[in-house]
């Protein structure tokens, strides 16, 4: 039915586009070629298009709308319509187990054991009431598209500013987009802070922000008073700040110094070679990086450690950082690159007519015009380390150890989130809800970090540009 | 070079060139090949304008009689395969300023850029000729080019401040030379050349403010007092003034003109009454030639060749 429904509003559409484009074409093939005055005001495609967009947007937005009802109004009509006295006797929750177990017999499925009479009845009626609910919805949304072709043919006329008017349903429909991107964004923030907030309830939010002991397997037992568990995320923060520290330390100064060579001094063969190459880095999938780290980097650390005397873990932060940072020189290196290659040639000459070397024309005008897009790079490239799970998961390990030291094995957020999400834990559970605040912290400093940086890049260029 | 006497009125290099050129002329054989071989239609008048501009002092009275600063021979140059500048031999004086006038695209700012060799940086740019330096070749290895543009400041046709404050741009070349012993002494430097680039009272108050704030006559100037912070002993201008108003460009006039005091300036401009008003000598280019160069006075009233009696009248270009 939605088929038909989103096929019929695309061929009143196209057939509101022609009553719209036939006659005016006509108009304008008519009027004289020099002439000032009664000319069309808009060309004839965007009276079509006027006439098109008021059939297509509300009708499509009314049924947007009608699915996104139609489920709970259906429940509604449903529940009202079982006997009373059996309803009477069921809880919330076991009355919405009751509509899924009619939803799911009206989808033809078996239940286990027999269903009784009003269950069978209903599944029918749902059955029913939904066919005749896509027709109203066919119904209702080509009338509606009849109505907008309609009122918009009347408008169309040799004076309407129908350019005017797509432009402006041009500006609605990307600030529709642009709302969406936001939306989601809002939503998931308010979805992670309300789990958060849950988690808060059993667990002190003093005790998650300062607590030294992250041991949130202590709390899975049954028998343990929920709370009373060591949910710390200091030592989880800073294993992640550690492999982020370390996978940053790698990737910036390799990144850029390859991006300022490719920029300034390698020849523009090399340079188309190269760069897709640099860039190839990003495409490989971070299970693979992990495997890297874990069979090659780790154990050569170890080996490495051992021949000068120094204890490294099996699964040391180095080992992971040090993979990640190779995984993020192409976000940096790219970024500047870019950067690099859009400052003007100009202010090269400036400078090199100065009497500057290359060197110093890199360092003092190039670097600091490009600073912008190169802190948009670390910055991706912060996030990115911040974020990344698979390589840490794989190379760093899972116990949480509150250390700085490198060669140890430390543990990060993301990996303690994915440890705690698996499994078959009630989400009312405190190991559970702890995933959500650990992603509302980590969240929380992504975003600083991006507000931090746009900061120091307006602070900037307020002095310089 | 400066230290001989110009007791013959030429310098050896020169009476070499001379002499080879007046052969070729006497064989009946264009200056340069290239010349003749791209421009068919017109080879004599310019063979024999080369003749005497180089070699003829009874025709023509030689740049060089005064000390020539800058010398170049046979300057050609190419943009690829593209030849942008054909067999070019100009004399520069010392303590004078030269002006090199065109119709838009005929090689001026190529030509001004070789003599700090600012298109090494041009990867497909290629420079041919003797260019040379108080004798000193240019282009050989005795002269590191980083030096010479040191020596050979440059202002560029469009004005490019760093993005930097106004202060940091005209302290950029002191910096680097390392002209300044200590902060006092870079604040001086700063001050007199904005003040010399007649930039000083708008920005006095704001040396701190970005530089690329400015409007892009201030820019311009800007990028002047920039160019003489550096203390170069050549200053090479394109087309300085062709963001300014009339104001603005009778103060860069009286700069240029103070400047010639101790400094060889080579200026370009599409202002005839610009160079008429501040240059010494004008070099007339069309088509990536030389077609005539001599005292201003001379080439504005009494020019030798008809395309630069054309040109200047403005009935071309
Ligand atoms: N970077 C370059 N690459 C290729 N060709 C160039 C380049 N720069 C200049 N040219 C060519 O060389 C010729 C001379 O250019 P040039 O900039 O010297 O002219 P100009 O006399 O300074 O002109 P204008 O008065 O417009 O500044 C032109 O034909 C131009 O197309
Ligand atoms: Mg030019």
């Amino acid at each position: 039915m939605l088929t038909i429904t989103v096929l019929a509003i695309a061929v009143v559409a196209a057939a509101g586009f022609w009553l719209g484009y036939g006659p005016m074409r006509r108009m304008e093939l008519l009027q004289e070629p020099g002439a000032r005055t009664e000319r069309l005001h808009s060309r004839p495609v965007y009276h079509g298009l006027f006439i098109a967009a008021w059939v297509g947007i509300p009708s499509l937005l009314l049924v947007v709308l009608w699915l996104m009802m139609q489920g709970s109004v259906l429940d509604w009509l449903l529940l009202n319509s079982l006997p009373a006295d059996e309803l009477a006797r069921l809880s919330d929750d076991q009355k919405q187990v009751l509509l899924n177990e009619i939803r799911t017999l009206a989808q033809g499925n078996q239940l286990p054991g027999e269903p009784a009479a009003y269950v069978l009845e209903a599944a029918e009626r749902l059955n029913r009431w939904r066919i005749t609910a896509g027709w109203a919805m066919f119904v209702s949304a080509l009338s509606l598209a009849l109505a907008g072709m309609a009122l918009a043919r009347r408008r169309i006329s040799r004076f309407f500013r129908a350019r005017q008017a797509v432009e402006r349903v041009m500006d609605g429909i990307m600030l529709a987009c642009a709302g969406v991107a936001v939306f989601t964004t809002v939503g998931i923030i308010i979805s992670l802070l309300f789990e958060a907030l849950r988690f808060f309830a059993k667990v002190p939010v003093t005790e998650f922000l300062f607590g030294l002991r992250w041991e949130p397997q202590i709390a899975m037992r049954a028998d343990q008073v929920a709370g009373s568990g060591a949910f710390g995320m200091i030592p989880v923060f800073t294993g992640t700040l550690l492999i982020s520290a370390i996978a940053l330390a790698i990737s910036v100064p390799i990144g850029l110094l390859s991006a300022i060579y490719l920029v300034e001094y390698s020849s523009s063969r090399f340079r188309a070679f190269v760069k897709p190459l640099l860039e190839f880095l990003a495409g490989i999938p971070t299970v693979v990086y992990g495997f890297f780290a874990v069979l090659t980097v780790a154990p050569a650390l170890k080996a490495f450690g051992e021949a000068i005397g120094l204890p490294v873990a099996p699964n040391s932060a180095l080992a992971a950082g040090s993979v990640m940072g190779i995984m993020l020189i192409p976000f940096i290196s790219s970024l500047s690159d870019d950067a690099l290659a859009a400052v003007p040639m100009a202010l090269r000459e400036g400078s090199i007519g100065l009497g500057a070397t290359k060197a110093e024309t890199i360092r003092r005008v190039l670097v600091p015009a490009a600073l912008p897009g190169i802190m948009a790079g670390v910055l991706l490239a912060a996030s990115r380390a911040i974020g990344e799970t698979m390589i840490v998961v794989m190379a760093a390990g899972i116990i949480a150890t509150l250390t700085l030291n490198p060669f140890e094995a430390v543990t990060t957020v993301t990996v303690q989130i994915v440890s705690l999400l698996i499994g078959d834990t009630a989400f009312d559970n405190p190991k559970t809800l702890a995933a959500f605040a650990l992603g509302l912290v980590l969240f929380l400093v992504t975003l600083g970090l991006n507000v931090l940086s746009m900061h120091i890049v307006k602070k900037y260029r307020e002095q310089y540009d | 070079m400066s230290t001989e006497p110009n007791a013959t009125g030429m310098k050896p290099l020169e009476a070499a060139e001379a002499e080879e050129a007046m052969r070729e002329v006497l064989a009946g054989e264009g200056v340069a090949d290239a010349a003749s071989e791209l421009a068919p239609g017109v080879p004599e008048p310019e063979t024999l304008a080369e003749g005497q501009m180089e070699g003829d002092p009874a025709v023509a009275e030689p740049a060089c009689n005064q000390d020539c600063k800058i010398i170049t021979r046979h300057v050609n140059v190419f943009y690829g395969d593209k030849q942008a500048i054909f067999d070019v031999s100009l004399d520069i004086p010392d303590r004078a300023v030269m002006a090199l006038i065109g119709p838009s695209g005929c090689g001026k700012s190529t030509f001004l850029r070789c003599l700090n060799r600012m298109n090494d940086i041009i990867d497909i740019c290629r420079v041919e000729g003797d260019i040379r330096l108080e004798g000193v070749d240019i282009y050989s290895g005795e002269i590191d080019p980083v030096l010479l543009r040191a020596r050979v400041g440059m202002v560029f046709q469009k004005p490019n401040p760093f993005p930097k404050s106004i202060y940091e741009n005209v302290a950029y070349g002191p910096r680097i030379h390392g002209l300044a012993k200590d902060r006092t002494e870079l604040d001086e430097i700063v001050e007199t050349s904005l003040r010399k680039a007649a930039l000083w009272d708008e920005v006095k108050d704001r040396l701190h403010a970005p530089g690329t704030g400015l409007s892009g006559g201030q820019q311009q100037r800007l990028c002047i007092a920039r160019a003489i912070a550096t203390r170069p002993e050549v200053i090479l201008m394109d087309e300085p003034a062709s963001a300014l108003d009339p104001i603005a460009t009778a103060r860069i006039e009286e700069l240029i003109d103070e400047l010639k005091q101790n400094y060889c300036i080579v200026i370009v401009t599409h202002s005839m009454q610009q160079a008429a008003r501040v240059s010494d000598r004008t070099a007339f280019f069309h088509l990536g030639r030389l077609v005539e160069e001599g005292p201003t006075e001379q080439v504005f009233t009494n020019p030798r060749e008809k395309r630069t009696q054309d040109y200047i009248t403005g009935r071309f270009g």
